[in-house]
């Protein structure tokens, strides 16, 4: 779905949300009652340090602005960008102070949603759809940690082999699916239905802890995270 | 209580594995490990690749003392799988970290990681995105959470995320921090944009050296286990909960960097611009010259991290 059939489709209502390069930023209303600050990466774009710093300086506004309602974010992105540019300034310290942003504005009493619609890999992934309390995609959304063709290069492992084995674990392989069942994406929309609505369902959802580990444990996709992780705060509780 | 053999503390942190590191880290026969080797608790999925486990799967966890001040300290080791994030080795972590924050107890993280462990892409990408949730919500309860760096492989990839979420930094000579790795830039990008043989290129580029000049590392060590002893001991001294104002900090901080070095090509150009008296002779300087040249020229991030 592109960025611009999905606006109408979230703000039957209007919205104010505008491009500025490869990123968005605006208001909508979902439904006729709930305003919800928006923004974006679109396109596929990578993002680089001057991206993950705008798209963090929104947020921050957006919390000093002391009235707190929910961040809807939504993700069509590349990888990180990778150059010697964005490593030379540090672009890990920008992708980990974006995710911080994100992160502390949940904690800050902002609902924070992502909507990944596209694509979204690697350190951006982390930085944007991941850093999001409650991660929702729509059908055709393709998020990957690493493409097949990279991994059997690193692996040293020849392709086919690796698509047979994608077959009988979600653990290495790109795609949503996969991805769902590790427990990063926490429903899939329904592309018929409302979106608003079902947006609207989780916003009216309580939230707590990080219960992605379950939810990779209840669909099989993490057999073992959220028990090695409980038993380790056990013993340091201890 | 896991009693590990008193270690010296000269030894090269580089070269070091990572219970010898902690060994030598941490106060004399005060670790105790979580969920250790015995247990055998190993990765459910890289017998699929026909690789061998290891029964801590890369990770040593556990509580310590430091200075005679508890803390909880996770340990990388760099030799099993480049250190890399798995479900188990991230779990073991995300555990550590969200014990921390309902305890408000300190945390050391000893990183030497090459990222994602592709055998188990996914899984490893979600540890990540869970363990800064982790370190997050433990800095705003106000516990401090400290990375040392100067493992043989590094700190990539997600690795320098999650170091970039920590509240002090500590590195050495040998320690690069780095997102996209000098080999992954050269596969996408071309030999022109990243030689990754170039090993001065590299270190220049994401070095430790580098990293503290710019203000991505807030201690710069000597490669021994006393120098980040003592450099943690003094960072645990210190209280910065993470808040609004840390991160508005941190985006002036963010922005200035790329204001002040934005069109550099070389780390050479950005210590030219900090007003280094020899920038070309930086590399090969020890660390006491190295620390005199950055002495007020340095940018220092005052803790906006």
């Amino acid at each position: 779905m592109e960025r611009d059939d999905i606006l109408p489709r979230l703000f039957s209502a209007g919205h104010s949300v505008e491009h500025q390069g490869c990123l968005l930023f605006g208001e909508g209303t979902l439904g006729h009652t709930t305003p919800v600050d928006v923004m974006g990466i679109t396109g596929g774009s990578v993002l680089g340090a001057e991206d993950a710093l705008t798209l963090a300086g929104n947020v921050l506004n957006l919390i000093g602005k002391g009235m707190p309602r929910p961040l809807l974010v939504l993700i069509d992105s590349g990888s990180q960008r990778m150059s010697r540019h964005d490593e030379l300034m540090g672009l890990s310290e920008y992708l980990a102070h974006l995710a911080k942003s994100v992160l502390l504005a949940q904690q800050q009493g902002h609902r924070t949603i992502g909507l990944l619609y596209g694509g979204s890999a690697a350190g951006a992934f982390i930085a944007t759809a991941l850093a999001c309390d409650t991660l929702l995609a729509l059908p055709g959304a393709h998020p990957a940690v690493m493409d097949l063709p990279s991994m059997a290069r690193v692996t040293k492992l020849p392709i086919e082999r690796l698509q047979k084995m994608a077959e009988v674990t979600p653990v290495f392989a790109p795609g949503l699916e996969n991805l769902a069942q590790t427990g990063a994406i926490h429903q899939t929309l329904d592309p018929i239905a409302d979106l608003a609505d079902q947006i609207l369902a989780v916003i009216g959802q309580p939230t707590g802890r990080d219960n992605r580990g379950t939810l990779g444990a209840t669909r099989g996709g993490r057999p073992k995270a959220a028990a090695v992780a409980a038993r380790i705060e056990a013993l340091a509780s201890a | 209580m896991t009693a590990l053999p008193h270690h010296n503390a000269s030894t090269s942190w580089f070269e070091a594995t990572a219970r010898q590191r902690l060994a030598a880290l941490l106060d004399h026969k005060s670790f105790a490990e979580f969920l250790g080797p015995e247990q055998r608790e190993t990765s459910p999925h890289l017998g699929l690749f026909d690789l061998p486990r290891q029964f801590d799967d890369g990770i040593v966890v556990g509580r310590a003392r430091l200075d005679n001040r508890p803390i909880f300290v996770a340990a990388q080791e760099g030799r099993f799988m480049g250190g890399a994030f798995g479900e188990v080795h991230g779990a073991k972590l995300t555990g550590l970290l969200r014990a921390a924050g309902i305890h408000r107890q300190d945390v050391v993280l000893l990183f030497d990681t090459g990222g994602v462990r592709l055998q188990e892409a996914n899984a490893g990408e979600l540890a990540i995105s869970e363990i800064i949730r982790a370190i997050v919500e433990a800095r705003i309860a106000g516990c401090s959470v400290i990375g040392l760096i100067g493992g043989r492989a590094g700190c990539y990839g997600g690795g320098g995320i999650i170091a970039g979420c920590c509240s002090h930094l500590i590195v050495s000579e040998q320690g690069r921090i780095s997102v996209s790795g000098p080999e992954v830039i050269e596969t996408n990008r071309g030999v022109e944009e990243f030689d990754s043989r170039d090993r001065a290129f590299v270190w220049r580029t994401m070095g430790g050296k580098h990293r503290y000049l710019i203000g991505g590392a807030d201690d710069f060590v000597n490669d021994n286990a006393d120098g980040f002893r003592a450099a943690t001991i003094a960072a645990l001294a210190k209280r910065q909960p993470l808040t609004t104002s840390v991160l508005e900090a941190e985006q002036k901080r963010l922005a200035n960097r790329l204001d002040r070095f934005g069109q550099a090509q070389d780390g050479i150009d950005v210590w030219t611009a900090l007003g280094i008296t020899d920038p070309v002779g930086l590399p090969g300087s020890a660390t006491e010259a190295f620390l005199e040249q950055a002495l007020d020229k340095r940018e220092n991030a005052n803790g906006a991290r």
